[in-house]
């Protein structure tokens, strides 16, 4: 049985989703996804453990070894990954039943279960595989169901940013695609161990830069690095509340550790970073992302979009934080992914409390709202300081690994534009707590705080944004191990 | 002119994927835009069969008397690239009639129009 | 009691004292007791720290949590920390007595917020005066930022909004930018940002680096208001004047000379940078500073920014003592905390009580006052004595060690820089006695002394001027401990 985890991470969803369909009732649906989220959960945790105890699992998906069958393969970082993947579903699933009663049709609610399903078990998939082309199919499950998902949302805006975002992601899915072809014409194979051996033969045909080129191109519009980022901002805005939290703290999060694993495992960065001038592309695009999308972040008047935008800046930071190719930078990358998820998924989540209470997410909606929700409001502070990089919080242990990345790297300049960008977090974040704290509105109606099977589950993600701001044993360390993994510095 | 002989299959992708991406890009039906994303991933299938052509070989069916047959790996990969083709085209017609009961246009620029009109 | 438990004392202390405030905010009475019992109680605990902190010869430190290797929130109490933390807390005691006479006497709103936020600054500047690494340094510093922005912006008007952004604007922006940075980097070079006796970056470093790293610091701690980045202290004006008080004389000012001292002691180490002489920049842009600040404050009608240009120049006297590097400097840069604490606080009082009596703000407006205000006018005086450093006063001996520090080291430019503001200084402030005593008054004033609280402030402030004069001994005794 244990020695079938890997298979079950991945399957336990993918069989739940048509149980959902078949089933038919909404109760049962979110039941069913709330326990395989969990179940999810500790098998990721097991397979972790078992991971930091014996080394890299390989799982030969039935039966047949790689290279000709689909090897799943299980190193640290990407069961780190599974962890975030499944404990953010996790919380999701429990936090989701009133908000999705709130926000979807009652008699499409088991479809969308079954769509969260597909999608929980895409980006599982995309994380565990050791195989070029299964994480093409992957993403390809996870990303078809996001775009049935995201256009659910109740605004009809939902349904054109679901299919400019279909447009754009299966572009950018193609152009994958592509890529893996020209490096199974030019090796012959598509298990990405096998890749890494056989690439450096290969390393100055003019094949190989055109397929590193399409896949960094596809997975950069997955991930929505700046200026690929078009399809993101409405997507986030207008589809449900759980969807926008589910998706931002994990979809692009899967989406940058493909970067990684194609950039530092399968290409190598011997070929990614010393041949041309990867690095400075990559940073550059980051440190434009991180700045004009802070800035734009900075003029939104619905939250939800300004999330967005800050999302977008909070990919910078990690595509950054790769970019500098060196054991801090990359440390930084991946416990920013963690760190992230959470806080972002927090407030996501805060703003589905305050859409089921409120009934809008627009800045000039929330005045008072420290006193009318004050559990809410203050999950949104916290969370807010975290985006910020404020000490005690999750996100100052990931902003003091990026400037060390950046002072390793000799690039300096670049830390301090880095230490100021995160004053212009506090402005878009400092926005909206002006509002729910200095303003109040006397004519507003009277308003109670959010159902507790939502704050609960929202208060999970603060405590946990706390807690890894301040032991970081968990998160950096293991961000760290990996790091020193990907990069080859131990075995 | 031999290069574009010998390589025939590759040019004719490149080509087929210039329309595909063309008709994506350019502003307009919403429709239209689906047959570019659907040309624009037959180029890609194109691109892999090519790729497991053995000359000479022959299909990879299995039966006696063959010694030489073309890698059917390819083909199996885009079997299942097409079946995800068609998904994503399915989706995608399903959320243009979506967007035709909400909106009353599939004109791109039009739709843009409405969103720009709602944003308070 | 061990060190530890007092350690946590001084932390939580204040923050006890703000639920009580809290807790007795229907009852103004209890409320300010509770204040000024809660001050008492600090000192006390700061006195008690003292005198077995500087018993045990090698320190002790107490962690509370440890981020990750090298990154821990620590305290360890020194003999610089001692120094500031008894300043800190005695005078928060001066203070609360005067805010009393002062917030009562204007009729101040949300004086419950006020005392809160009060105790949670010094609460801080507690966490700031006994950080044992430079991550809890900045946690606090930044934890006293924050919590002086309520009381800068008390007023709530669109004048004190714009200020209070100035403020916090500057202060944040500063450390975040080049603080931070610089702690990060010291911690990427040496992978340990803990406060060691003789530095941590001994010989790690060319001078280029040193200097420029001791820039970043000297730029990012903000609060030491070395010119380009001095503006939030003029900015601050806007708050109600025992919070002037605070900024300029007990916490925030102080803390961010403190950091720099610590940062030069305990971080490059006094003999570090002596010998690769990286300090030589920062010393002469702290001396462009008290030049050029003494000069606009010359031009000042309005009191409070004459003094808030006055505090400017005399960090800048902290900073380029602290620069000189050797131990006299550091000796007399600590001792000069003390006594422009003591004066400054002195003035600073002054200008309140005038304003709360008379609701007068400009220099030309006070002709003459003298008459009716005689004590508050006294007090003024020997205040001023001590910012210029005349004899009897504190302000004499700390100028004392920076100038013999200056010749020690043969930096002869500084002794000029150090004379001519002298002449600055007393060019400012004596035309302020001079028009209260001797000019007549245009108008005829129809108030009397300040409120009673407010002079017992004052007497004890002026005491503290004298004592430093006559008793400098146990300063200095403890001050000699630094970096040993």
């Amino acid at each position: 049985m244990l020695s079938q985890l890997p298979a079950l991470q991945v399957v336990i969803p993918l069989i739940a989703a048509p149980l959902c369909v078949v089933l038919r009732n909404k109760e049962i649906a979110c039941l069913v996804s709330q326990v395989v989220s969990i179940l999810s959960f500790l098998i990721s945790l097991i397979l972790l453990q078992q991971v930091l105890q014996e080394g890299i699992i390989s799982y030969a998906l039935g039966g047949w070894l790689a290279p000709v069958g689909i090897e799943y393969r299980l190193d640290i970082l990407n069961s780190f990954i599974l962890v975030i993947i499944s404990g953010i579903s996790s919380i999701v699933t429990l936090y989701s039943k009133k908000s999705v009663n709130f926000e979807i049709e009652s008699e499409k609610i088991y479809l969308f279960y079954t769509g969260y399903l597909l999608m929980f078990s895409g980006l599982l998939g995309m994380t565990i595989t050791g195989d070029a082309f299964n994480v093409f199919v992957f993403i390809e499950i996870s990303s078809l169901s996001s775009y049935a998902m995201i256009a659910m949302g109740k605004d009809r805006r939902a349904v054109s940013a679901a299919f400019t975002y279909l447009v754009m992601g299966t572009v950018g899915a193609t152009f994958f695609l592509i890529g893996v072809g020209l490096m199974y014409s030019m090796t012959g194979t598509l298990n990405m161990a096998d890749l890494a051996e056989r690439l450096p033969k290969v390393y100055d045909t003019k094949a190989i830069l055109v397929s590193f080129a399409f896949i960094s191109i596809g997975i950069l519009l997955k991930l929505a690095l700046f200026p690929l980022h078009l399809w993101l901002p409405n997507a986030y805005t207008y589809a449900p509340s759980v969807v926008s939290a589910f998706l931002s703290a994990t979809a692009t999060k899967v989406a940058i550790y493909i970067l990684i694993r194609f950039g530092y495992s399968v290409f190598g960065s011997d070929f990614v970073f010393s041949k041309y001038p990867t690095a400075e592309i990559l940073a550059s695009l980051s440190i434009i992302a991180i700045v004009v999308c802070s800035i734009v972040a900075i003029f939104q008047t619905n939250i939800k979009r300004l999330l967005a935008f800050s999302s977008l800046a909070q990919v910078g930071y990690i595509v950054l934080g790769i970019s500098f190719n060196n054991i801090n930078g990359l440390t930084a990358a991946i416990v920013h992914i963690f760190n992230h998820a959470l806080s972002k998924g927090a407030l996501f989540l805060a703003m589905g409390c305050v859409a089921i209470v409120i009934g809008s997410v627009k800045i000039k909606d929330i005045n008072g709202l420290g006193k009318k929700m004050p559990f809410t409001a203050f999950a949104i502070v916290i969370s807010g300081l975290s985006l910020i990089g404020v000490p005690l919080t999750a996100g100052f242990i990931s902003k003091w690994y990026l400037v060390l990345g950046a002072i390793d790297k000799g690039w300096w300049p670049l830390a301090i534009i880095l230490l100021l960008t995160s004053l212009l977090a506090l402005v878009y974040v400092w926005r909206v707590v002006e509002v729910m704290y200095f303003r109040s509105d006397p004519n507003s109606p009277e308003v109670k705080e959010a159902p507790l099977s939502m704050v609960i589950p929202l208060y999970i993600l603060v405590a946990m944004t706390i807690y890894f701001g301040i032991e970081t044993s968990f998160s950096a360390g293991l961000a760290n191990e990996a790091a020193e993994y990907i990069l080859g510095i131990s075995e | 002119m031999e290069l574009v002989i010998s390589h025939i299959n590759y040019w004719v992708a490149i080509l087929l994927m210039m329309i595909g991406f063309y008709a994506l890009i350019a502003r307009g039906n919403l429709v239209k835009t689906i047959v570019g994303l659907n040309i624009f991933q037959a180029s890609v299938f194109l691109l892999y069969i090519t790729f497991g052509k053995v000359s000479g070989g022959t299909a990879p069916i299995l039966q006696k008397n063959t010694e030489l047959y073309s890698n059917p790996l390819p083909h199996v990969l885009i079997l299942t690239a097409i079946v995800v083709g068609v998904a994503t085209t399915s989706l995608g017609l399903a959320l243009v009639v979506r967007i035709y009961e909400s909106y009353g246009t599939i004109e791109e620029d039009e739709i843009a129009e409405l969103d720009s009109k709602e944003e308070d | 009691m061990s060190n530890n438990i007092l350690l946590i004392l001084t932390l939580t202390i204040p923050l006890a004292g703000i639920i009580l405030i809290l807790l007795s905010r229907k009852n103004p009475n209890i409320r300010d007791s509770v204040t000024i019992l809660t001050a008492s109680t600090l000192f006390i605990a700061n006195i008690f720290l003292t005198i077995n902190a500087i018993n045990i010869p090698k320190g002790t430190s107490f962690v509370l949590i440890n981020f990750f290797p090298g990154g821990s929130i620590q305290f360890s109490p020194e003999p610089l920390g001692l120094i500031f933390g008894l300043i800190a807390s005695g005078l928060w005691i001066v203070t609360s007595i005067y805010s009393i006479g002062y917030m009562r006497g204007k009729k101040e709103q949300n004086q419950t917020r006020f005392y809160s936020f009060f105790a949670l600054a010094i609460a801080a500047t507690m966490g700031v005066a006994y950080a044992g690494n430079l991550i809890t340094l900045f946690i606090f510093y930044e934890a006293l930022s924050l919590s002086t922005y309520p009381l800068v912006t008390h007023h709530q008007t669109a004048n004190a909004k714009k200020g209070g952004r100035t403020y916090l604007g500057i202060l944040l922006t500063t450390s975040v930018v080049f603080f931070l940075f610089a702690i990060i980097w010291v911690w990427s070079i040496t992978g340990t940002t803990e406060f060691t006796p003789g530095g941590i970056l001994d010989g790690k470093l060319s001078p280029f680096m040193t200097g420029l790293i001791l820039l970043l610091f000297i730029f990012g701690i903000g609060k030491a208001g070395v010119m380009p980045f001095h503006r939030w202290l003029p900015a601050a004006m806007v708050a109600p004047t025992p919070v002037s008080a605070l900024l300029h004389a007990v916490a925030v000012v102080k803390a961010g000379v403190f950091s720099v001292l610590k940062v030069t002691v305990f971080t490059f180490g006094v003999e570090n940078l002596f010998s690769n002489g990286a300090s030589q920049f920062a010393m002469y842009i702290a001396a462009i500073t008290i030049v050029v600040a003494s000069i606009v404050a010359l031009k000042q009608d309005n009191i409070k920014r004459m003094l808030a240009y006055s505090t400017v120049s005399q960090l800048s006297y902290i900073v380029l003592a602290a620069m000189i590097v050797n131990t006299t400097s550091i000796i007399g840069s600590t001792m000069h905390i003390a006594s422009h604490a003591f004066g400054k606080i002195t003035l600073f009082f002054c200008a309140g009580a005038i304003y709360v009596a008379s609701g007068k703000t400009e220099i030309s407006q006070i002709k003459g006052i003298g008459k009716v205000m005689p004590w508050t006018m006294a007090a003024f005086t020997i205040g001023s004595l001590s910012i210029i450093g005349l004899p009897p006063t504190g302000g004499f001996i700390s100028k004392w060690y920076i100038l013999l520090a200056a010749i020690q080291n043969e930096e002869f430019i500084i002794l000029l820089v150090l004379i001519i503001s002298t002449l600055l200084s007393a060019a400012y402030l004596l035309p302020v006695i001079y028009a209260a005593f001797f000019q007549t008054s245009v108008s005829k004033f129809e108030h009397s002394e300040a409120p009673i609280a407010i002079l017992i402030a004052l007497g004890v402030s002026v005491s503290l001027i004298f004592l430093l004069f006559l008793f400098p001994n146990p300063i200095y005794e403890i001050a000699k401990l630094i970096g040993t």
